[in-house]
């Protein structure tokens, strides 16, 4: 017996009652977010100031810019690294999560606060750390060629694979976390069923597991894409700032070329892109639970 | 569940144990006159600011920024309540042109008579009405003098295929530009698109044989040997020289960027007398020099040199020779043509 | 499916692995006598005692532990109303306004940063560590919005039903039937935002006024004089603190 989310709640008349409770939040981010935003839209139609302040001329100069295949291509191969990052995001922190999600429920915020921990030491100093890790003659390097399984060095900083690298290990507690939030109410009597039905591992896995963690996944896959498509710091340290990720252009468009309206519209751009597919995605997820709740 | 409890009493215990020895030096004021100096990191050291302290009575508060452009970018934000602050000479003049500089009372500054000759006169402000050096020095390149042979003593060492995968160039557009227009044989602060479209043509080519492109740790880069070659202000190559005594520093012949930073006071400063003060402290001769030899940076008050140690004295990477002085260039701000240089540096950035 | 299990092991020993690898090596870092951690020159305890004299990095980490204490238990507080409160609203309704909330987490840091330096600078709001506060909360919410959401839909409304049923008002099936229901989701949204908190650069970097300098300001700001291991040294007693406090609530668990 299904009832819909908002019948069970109108149980309790609590259309009335819910805006007490939504309205601190929406008020504060209304005020303190949307706000500035608004003035973040306008801003990117002004002009530049010759020493970098803010011409209040009003065109779509910056947006006529932006046209250049060059900005085209930068948006390309940031969103393929992001999405890279974001699939192996995925497959990493599955088992983990489900691991956890299994273990008994004490130990769980124990496992949990282990993934955590690593990223209360400050992000820059870790890495510095895969930094050394991935060096020419740096501990990988050192280990693989004790162990004998390569003759040779292997050039792994300064590219675009430690960049991913060094993404997944920023973002990887942020596909954890949802996953583990949404695995936690995966029904285990349902696993076990399938199990005794003597449906093989990977049915298990893709035909029950992942269906019921849909939402989780689908929170896990933003918080990793979105934060990845936007980095900068990570690009400029492990990939030696020899490509331009349309994070390092927004940072130095307002940073560096000082030139504000720029960096604004490149980044409503981006964020129109992100909102696009965000909707996307959510109507594709939507469909898909749709026909499963018509099987 | 217990772990919430877990997590807030671990925040509780790391606040108290850091707030505890933190407490020793609350921000804000106390009913004692507070100084907020806002700098490049570790530019003062604790030790000196104590002194000042206690002469005075105050409390100097640091807040720290690591390029030109954050802190200006701060500062045209609008943000208030720092006192004096430190920007390179390039981003000074655009200060001073911006209206966010103090105006100096030098009869308050008598440590400013001794500055060094060439920074007497600085080109953005000759009277020292707005600005006053502290800290200067050279960019050139830190090698490994056991690895690279013969010697360089140009621009065009960082073109040489022999060392591909080996080379770091600062990743500054201004700086990167510069050494190859110079390395052209023209200006660094030139406007032409010609000059401009020439020079990405050979930074371009440059881009294989560059391993990365670093303003930050090359100087890590050098004493590990993952570079031989360093495109980089003189201080960290300095640094560098303590792990790794093979390696020298040059400042090649078609010349490069002379650099320095000046203390300013903020118009918005509402203690510019104390500021003024702690500007003329910050040059007093043993002041400048116990500096000089913290930082790896060279004072620009002539009167600490007696007082400076021989090795950061006869070392060219701090203190630069004087007759280095006739190939060094002014950065000074480009105004529109910056658009160009943007330009080219992301079309290098994306190649 | 004992088989599944031991490879399920495997693979999460693997990720813990990936996870501590880096960390293990900044704590070896931090008794290395030489200042670049490129290169090992013995043992050394002076980084511990330099730490302890930096006053500097000392107030950082105070004001950054404050900032994501404060901002985490706000955007507890508004997140988790949000979350609850949009049950109540009709289908569409609760997709715009979740589609909404997600617009912080979607732009990019800089523009947050920048839309908010240029709203304080217009309403004359001086920059401090409350103005970095309320910079993070802007980003904490949302997040623990997405997560408290995800198990809200899970939960089973018989439960309501019967809450209803025994004459529970609104506020009391809350407090006793949702929330304690969503415990896990609390909790694991509230490790999130403080651990996004204690990281975060961007945002902090352009709302922190004078004296408001956080752990990431300070450290990215230290690198340009060369990354002292002081930092190491603090990371190192930030991770053995967190597994001492671990270690601590196992024992009492087993009591």
């Amino acid at each position: 017996m299904k009832i819909s989310s908002h019948a069970r709640w109108a149980l309790f008349s609590g259309r009335a009652m819910s805006w007490w409770l939504l309205g601190p939040g929406l008020l504060w981010m209304g005020l303190l977010c949307f706000v500035p935003l608004c003035l973040i839209v306008v801003i990117s139609f002004a002009g530049r100031g010759t020493y970098g302040g803010i011409v209040w001329s009003f065109s779509l100069t910056n947006y006529l810019d932006l046209l250049h295949p060059l900005y085209a291509r930068i948006l390309g191969q940031s969103i393929l690294l992001a999405a890279g990052t974001t699939l192996l995001c995925l497959i990493m922190g599955f088992p983990l999560a489900y691991y956890i999600a299994r273990a008994a429920p004490r130990r769980q915020g124990i496992w949990l606060l282990l993934v955590m921990i690593p990223f209360w030491t400050n992000f820059l100093v870790r890495t510095y750390a895969w930094m050394f890790i991935l060096r020419t003659e740096g501990l990988l390097n050192t280990l693989l060629l004790k162990l004998g399984l390569i003759a040779t060095p292997i050039e792994l900083l300064y590219s675009n694979t430690a960049v991913v690298i060094g993404l997944i290990y920023g973002y990887l507690p942020f596909m954890v976390l949802p996953l583990y939030v949404a695995l936690e109410r995966v029904d285990r009597t349902l696993v076990e069923a399938a199990w005794d039905l003597y449906a093989t591992r990977w049915a298990v896995l893709f035909r029950i597991i992942l269906p019921l963690a849909r939402p989780g996944i689908l929170a896990g896959c933003l918080l990793v894409f979105i934060p990845s498509l936007g980095a900068f710091l990570t690009p400029d340290l492990l990939g030696g700032a020899r490509s331009m990720m349309i994070g390092n252009l927004i940072q130095h468009e307002f940073l560096v070329a000082r030139d504000w309206p720029l960096g604004a519209a490149i980044s409503c751009v981006l964020m129109l892109f992100v909102v696009g597919m965000m909707g996307w995605s959510l109507r594709v997820a939507k469909l898909l639970s749709q026909q499963e709740h018509e099987l | 569940m217990r772990s919430k409890w877990i997590g807030l009493s671990l925040c509780l215990l790391m606040f108290l144990f850091f707030g505890n020895a933190a407490c020793q030096r609350p921000s804000g004021d106390a009913g004692q006159k507070t100084l907020h100096y806002f700098t490049w990191s570790d530019y003062v050291g604790p030790e000196l600011l104590a002194e000042f302290e206690r002469r005075h009575g105050v409390r100097v508060v640091v807040d720290t920024f690591s390029s030109n452009e954050e802190l200006l970018a701060k500062l045209q934000g609008g943000a208030t309540g720092y006192d004096v602050t430190v920007p390179s000479d390039f981003m000074a003049a655009i200060m001073i042109q911006q209206g966010l500089i103090a105006e100096l009372d030098l009869t308050a500054l008598p440590n400013t008579a001794t500055l060094e000759d060439h920074l007497q006169h600085l080109p953005f402000d000759p009277t020292h009405r707005y600005a006053i050096p502290y800290l200067w020095g050279t960019v050139g390149i830190g090698y490994d003098s056991a690895v690279v042979s013969p010697p360089p003593d140009s621009w065009a060492v960082l073109w040489d295929p022999r060392y591909t995968g080996k080379i770091s160039m600062l990743n500054d557009q201004r700086e990167v530009f510069g050494a190859v227009l110079r390395s052209m044989g023209a200006s660094m602060n030139t406007k032409d698109p010609v000059l401009i479209e020439a020079a990405k043509a050979r930074l371009l080519v440059q881009k294989p044989l560059v391993k990365a492109y670093a303003s930050e740790h090359y100087d890590q880069l050098l004493a590990s040997g993952d570079v031989v070659l360093a495109h980089g202000w003189g201080g960290p190559v300095a640094r560098a020289m303590r792990d790794r005594p093979s390696i020298r520093y040059v400042v090649p012949k078609e010349g490069g960027t002379l650099w320095a930073d000046c203390l300013v006071v903020l118009k918005s400063s509402p203690r510019k007398e104390l500021a003024t003060q702690f500007i003329n402290y910050l040059l007093d001769p043993h002041v400048a020099a116990r500096t000089a030899e913290r930082l790896l940076f060279a004072s620009a008050n002539k009167a600490a040199r007696p007082f400076v140690p021989s090795r950061i004295l006869d070392n060219p990477a701090i203190y630069p020779p004087i007759d280095l002085l006739p190939r060094l260039e002014w950065m000074t701000d480009v105004g529109e043509a910056l658009r160009m240089y943007d330009r080219a540096w992301t079309e290098l950035k994306m190649h | 499916m004992k088989q599944a299990d031991g490879w399920l092991w495997r693979l999460s020993l693997a990720n813990l692995l990936f996870l501590y690898g880096p960390i293990a090596v900044l704590i070896l870092f931090s008794f290395n006598a030489s200042r670049l951690s490129a290169t090992w020159q013995g043992w050394s305890l002076q980084w511990y005692r330099a730490l302890w004299a930096n006053q500097a990095l000392l107030a950082a980490t105070a004001n950054s532990l404050l900032v994501a204490t404060v901002s985490t238990l706000l955007a507890l507080l508004l997140g988790v109303g949000l979350a609850v409160g949009l049950e109540g609203l009709p289908g569409r309704r609760q997709h715009q306004i979740e589609q909404a909330m997600l617009l912080p987490l979607v732009i990019p840091e800089v523009m947050m940063g920048v839309s908010l330096l240029l709203f304080f600078v217009l309403l004359h709001i001086p920059l401090s560590l409350t103005t970095v506060i309320v910079g993070h909360t802007l980003f904490n919410v949302p997040v623990v919005m997405i997560i408290v959401r995800a198990r809200l839909r899970k939960l089973d409304p018989r439960l309501l039903e019967v809450a209803a049923d025994l004459g529970a008002s609104y506020w009391d099936a809350l407090r006793y039937v949702t929330i304690p229901l969503l415990r896990p989701a609390i909790v694991g949204a509230a490790l999130m935002a403080f651990t996004i908190s204690l990281d975060d650069f961007i945002v902090t970097f352009f709302t922190a006024g004078p004296g408001a300098t956080t752990l990431p300001l300070k450290v990215y700001s230290m690198i340009k004089s060369g990354m002292s291991p002081e930092i190491n040294a603090l990371s190192a007693l930030f991770v053995v603190l967190s597994m001492g406090l671990i270690g601590l609530s196992l024992l009492l668990q087993r009591r």
